[in-house]
């Protein structure tokens, strides 16, 4: 009996959009994880701008025009707005560790709370940088 | 046919038992940028957009340089093992691996340079 059905079990199947309705967990969980990920362009743009400042004024030059462009304060922008979202969901993940908060509705107000923190924290950031 | 039992098969498979060293990296780093982010955050931004000249002054002082060095350095070993437990879930085989070893060297190159270009600045 050591070869039953071998690599024609059913899989389970990629759930989101097909069968399963997205929620607000889910949706923030994901955006967690695409914030994240998605922060290494800024980290990039930034040790970038590091460099070019340790190289000389001429390069430093040319990336900051580069840096401090519209596409790149756009770049900054949203991604200011990941930061504090991903923030702010870490921390979600950290109380959710230690088993706290794991019912629906604390977890649905804990989404609102990340979700209006990160929009909050990014206008702070806006108006004090 | 196959003359290996399923517990031949089974043996030695199963989770890498990895898990929970790389659970508690994370815990540990995240709490660390919780406290490094914002601090980047208010020294990076009100510099940013400044003179060379001005630039230079500024990350020559310890405290601003310490903090961007230290927050480039957890910040990359977090999106490391972050990103990696990402493309484990989704890309599989060779692929998945090239793709962690690509993220894995992104990951050091980018703490590398800028800290490197910071200790520059510093000297």
């Amino acid at each position: 009996m050591a070869d039953v059905n071998r690599g024609n079990r059913p899989l389970s199947p990629f759930m989101l959009g097909q069968y399963y309705r997205f929620q607000l967990n889910s949706v923030t969980s994901i955006l967690t994880r695409i914030t994240g990920n998605a922060l290494v362009v800024q980290a990039f743009l930034i040790a970038w701008w590091f460099l070019a400042a340790a190289s000389g004024p001429e390069y430093f030059a040319t990336v900051d025009y580069i840096v401090t462009s519209w596409i790149g304060d756009l770049i900054l922008l949203l991604s200011t707005l990941g930061l504090w979202f991903h923030a702010l969901a870490g921390i979600r993940h950290l109380i959710w560790d230690n088993g706290y908060m794991l019912d629906v509705e604390s977890a649905d107000k804990l989404s609102w709370v990340v979700i209006g923190g990160s929009v909050v924290l990014t206008i702070i950031t806006i108006i004090f940088v | 046919m196959s003359f290996l039992t399923d517990r031949k098969r089974a043996l030695g498979l199963g989770s890498a038992k990895t898990g929970t060293e790389h659970h508690w990296s994370m815990q540990i780093s995240s709490i660390g940028l919780i406290i490094l982010v914002p601090l980047f955050v208010f020294t990076f931004g009100p510099i940013l957009g400044g003179t060379y000249e001005e630039v230079i002054a500024y990350y020559s002082r310890p405290w601003p340089a310490a903090i961007a060095a230290l927050t480039l350095a957890i910040g990359m070993m977090h999106f490391k093992n972050g990103a990696q437990m990402a493309i484990e879930d989704y890309v599989h085989g060779l692929k998945g691996r090239l793709t962690i070893i690509f993220v894995t060297c992104l990951a050091y190159g980018i703490a590398g340079v800028g800290i490197f270009s910071l200790i520059r600045l510093a000297l």
